[in-house]
């Protein structure tokens, strides 16, 4: 699990503010997260709209502004670092994208795509390697000469699930990768992402609002509300018993595709809610 | 099975041709060509382009196809009309061809050209890359100096311009470039605003793409369009001003130019009226060519790309194909539909049918379940229940039965029955929802069109109805505008609507898909207590097999346009006949167990 230098990706007392416009104090949407990725082991984030699980990826991506705390990837700090640095120390780190359609451009093609990131080596080892990166995620070969546009909603994320694996990652930060996708498509792009992970020891940080998916993926789960981590544990535990009166919420809250069991988890839930609103906790 | 043959059946099935789903709406495949061929097909862009392909030759050949060298004289066919001696366009005052020296003439208005594109799109296009693409202060700069300089009146800094750098034409359009930069600056800055909020940016950038090479490769490709398409104007905008230019004297007038030709005719025009006629069409062809060259490019790389409606033989023929609805409507049904059919124009003149034979069966107090993939059918068959089907959708066959009445044939009888008895609840909260006006004016209109009621009755009713789908403080939320409250709200406030007019019957959208799962359990515990309470019907359209065990009753399941199983909520789960359904419930994920 643990490489020389400990964990593999360490995010210590993350702060992430945005400015606002005029006078105003800026806008804290993460607020003094930590979070610790061993190598090939998945954390799924889940949290609701708002609760910054998307900021978090970005920021470790560096798309979005770290205001203080430390990111650290494989023993060096990858907070507020410049694209050049970014390219030599955090290649390793890379992402899919919750929307297949936007995250590919429409008027490149597949090959030309994947090939993008790849910046040394022959023609003829690049066309290698797409076919290699193609075949890794099930595409047939010859998918590479065609458009991006030509694919349906499951297949463009097989092929940014192969973009991100061109550089050879060794942690993906998978940004809600199926909820865009049909149900029967989602359980098989899971399935790829959960064989690509037995295959090559990859970390993910899932992110997601579906606790089904995340508890199918984790090992570890973390609970975002409004930007600060309320509760964490193995996915086990905060699937079948979370402590955190949210957690409780969330998972109360999540219907489960069984007439009975839901109707006596809908018990439940009223219960519960009224539990909360006596005990008086947000 | 392996790994292998998994991956390989999951190819096989998706590489296959999805008839259900309809071309993606951009989808220009081998663009060029589609983009060549459209343009050929446009009569005004052929005669255009052959125009400019003219012009080009002339100017190109004039030193050989010019009958006279643009300096011959003959005195004797000084001011000679057109038609009448050795030269053809008659000769000007100086009794030089007109002909030869409009023809002579063309090269310089092709160099003009040539100066205003280039300069213009130098300028403006590298200024919108950068500003668009790093915004903050490199584009409060670009913008502020576009502004300025959109702000100076051109042709009067033109003509002052020649005191200072004497009579050069390709100098004075080099300057106009810059003077009409800007319009093509706020062009590619809007289109790169657009650009750099999609995904694939990101993605170039966590794969350590410099930024100069994000902008050559996925930036610039998505200015190329607009950019052509502006050129042809911005080059009927340089012809003119060149010409204009050189009428009023500004020019060299040692070689010959359209506006200078021009210019000597009309000041011997009482001597030689024909001769203005020839210089006068050629810019203002020229001119015509260019803007129309525009247009014909814009529709051809921004056009809808008209498809071919269905032909009224063909969808009969589809219709005629069909069977009749065999079953007879239940009696006690609430709303039957009977047989639906649906088609949508194949974009080569035949229909595709996207909802195929669907018969579902909705009574009082019960909620349907329609679930499905995307491509399924199920929300065109909630929408031709509403009679919200999109404008090119083809009704093939079958019957809507509600109160007696076929709601699809009868167009009367869906309008009366919509908003007060059959009401819509929709999946997007937001969307639905007019940013502009208060919800409360909103929901008042919406009732008012249903029901005859006086305004404060409305209000009040409205008041009541708020309170009840769980809104805290109805008299402020009444008076706010849509963006001031939460999806969930949005949600709530759109079912007060729906239950407004007292339905009987509620045609929902996947609607909780776009909220958050806690606000979603209660919309749907809204939505049960509304059913108990007022004994209404639901057809509920969803992916979610957690939302289907929550609260339907009934469930019919979708795909490719039929029904394949229809079920009791708890005999589906339990025993589900059709391998499809079992699929479907196969992937359902569940959140305790991994």
């Amino acid at each position: 699990m643990e490489t020389d230098h400990g964990p593999l990706l360490r995010v210590e007392h993350l702060v992430v503010e945005y400015r606002s416009r005029g006078l105003r104090a800026p806008k804290r949407v993460i607020d003094d997260v930590s979070i610790e990725i061993g190598a090939g082991e998945t954390l799924g984030l889940v949290g609701e709209s708002g609760s910054g699980k998307t900021t978090i990826g970005r920021a470790i991506l560096g798309l979005a502004p770290v205001t203080s705390g430390r990111i650290v990837f494989d023993g060096t700090d990858i907070s507020g670092l410049r694209r050049r640095e970014r390219r030599d120390r955090a290649q390793g780190v890379q992402a899919i994208f919750q929307d297949p359609y936007s995250s590919l451009n429409p008027s490149m093609s597949i090959a030309d795509i994947l090939v993008e990131p790849i910046r040394e080596g022959a023609t003829a080892a690049k066309r290698a390697r797409v076919r290699e990166l193609l075949d890794a995620v099930g595409l047939p070969s010859d998918a590479g000469s065609r458009q991006a546009r030509e694919f349906s909603g499951g297949q463009r994320q097989r092929i940014a699930i192969a973009r991100a694996l061109a550089l050879r990652p060794r942690l993906i930060i998978c940004d809600e990768p199926t909820s865009a996708l049909d149900m029967s498509t989602q359980t098989r792009v899971l399935g790829l992402l959960r064989e690509i992970q037995e295959r090559t020891a990859v970390s993910y940080l899932f992110i997601s609002h579906d606790l089904g998916v995340v508890r199918a993926m984790s090992d570890r789960t973390a609970v975002l509300l409004g930007g600060r981590l309320v509760e964490e544990g193995t996915a086990d535990q905060i699937a079948r018993d979370p402590q955190h009166p949210y957690s409780r919420r969330l998972q109360m809250a999540t219907p489960v595709a069984d007439p009975e069991l839901q109707a006596r988890r809908r018990r439940e839930r009223l219960e519960l809610l009224r539990e909360q609103a006596a005990a008086g906790v947000a | 099975m392996s790994t292998e043959q998994v991956v390989s059946a999951v190819v096989d099935r998706e590489v296959a041709p999805d008839a259900a789903r309809p071309a993606a709406p951009h989808d220009d495949g081998r663009r060029g060509d589609r983009v060549g061929r459209r343009l050929l097909r446009d009569p005004l862009a052929v005669v255009s382009m052959a125009y400019v392909a003219v012009v080009i030759v002339v100017g190109v050949l004039a030193p050989v196809i010019a009958p006279y060298s643009p300096d011959y004289v003959d005195v004797d066919l000084a001011n000679t009309a057109p038609f009448t001696g050795d030269f053809v366009l008659g000769g000007d005052s100086s009794g030089r061809d007109i002909l030869s020296r409009l023809l002579w003439a063309t090269r310089g208005t092709l160099l003009a050209c040539v100066v205003v594109l280039v300069v213009s799109t130098v300028v403006g296009v590298t200024g919108g890359l950068l500003a668009g693409y790093f915004r903050g202060r490199t584009e409060a700069v670009a913008s502020w100096v576009a502004d300025a300089i959109m702000a100076l009146p051109g042709i009067v800094l033109l003509i002052a311009l020649y005191t200072v750098i004497g009579p050069s034409i390709p100098t004075a359009m080099a300057v106009f470039g810059v003077l009409i930069a800007p319009a093509n600056y706020r062009l590619v800055r809007a289109v790169v605003a657009e650009v750099r909020g999609e995904l694939y940016i990101d993605a170039a950038k966590v794969s350590g793409l410099s930024d100069l090479r994000i902008i050559f490769r996925h930036v610039l490709t998505a200015v190329r369009a607009p950019i052509i398409i502006q050129s042809g104007f911005v080059l009927a905008a340089g012809i003119g001003i060149q010409a204009g230019l050189e009428f009023l004297g500004l020019g060299d007038p040692r070689v010959p130019s359209w506006g200078g030709i021009l210019e000597q005719a009309f000041s011997t025009i009482y001597l030689n009226r024909g001769a203005v006629v020839a210089p006068a069409l050629v810019v203002s062809l020229t001119i015509l060519a260019f803007v129309l060259l525009g247009n014909a490019l814009r529709d051809a790389l921004q056009g809808s790309g008209r498809r071919r409606p269905a032909t009224a033989a063909r969808v009969a023929e589809a219709r005629a194909a069909r069977p009749a609805p065999s079953a007879a409507a239940d009696a006690e049904a609430l709303v039957s539909v009977r047989g639906l059919a649906i088609g949508y124009p194949d974009g080569l003149g035949h229909v595709r049918p996207v909802v195929d034979g669907v018969d579902l069966c909705v009574h009082r107090g019960e909620i349907h379940g329609l679930v499905g993939e995307s491509g399924s059918g199920k929300s065109q068959t909630a929408f031709a229940m509403l009679g919200l089907l999109p404008k090119d959708a083809v009704v093939l066959g079958g019957a809507v039965l509600f109160d007696g009445a076929d709601l699809l044939a009868d167009a009367g009888a869906m309008r009366r029955a919509r908003g007060t008895r059959i009401a819509y609840v929709p999946q997007e909260p937001m969307s639905n929802l007019d940013p502009t006006i208060t919800i409360g004016r909103q929901l008042v209109l919406g009732l008012r069109a249903a029901k005859r009621m006086s305004k404060a009755k409305a209000r009040s009713h409205l008041l009541g109805l708020l309170a009840r789908v769980g809104i805290a403080d109805p008299e402020a939320v009444f008076d706010m505008y849509p963006h001031q409250i939460s999806g969930g709200m949005a949600q709530r406030v759109l079912i007060t609507g729906a239950i407004a007019g007292d339905p009987e019957l509620i045609v929902a959208d996947e609607p909780t898909t776009a909220l958050d799962v806690t606000v979603q359990a209660d919309v749907l515990a809204l939505l049960r207590e509304l059913r108990d309470e007022r004994g209404l019907g639901m057809v509920l359209v969803t992916h979610d097999l957690g939302v289907v065990a929550d609260i339907c009753d009934t469930v019919s399941v979708m795909r490719h346009g039929t029904i394949v199983e229809h079920q009791e909520v708890r005999g589906l789960f339990a025993a589900p006949e059709h391998p499809y359904t079992r699929e479907l419930l196969s992937s359902a994920l569940d959140p305790e167990e991994a």
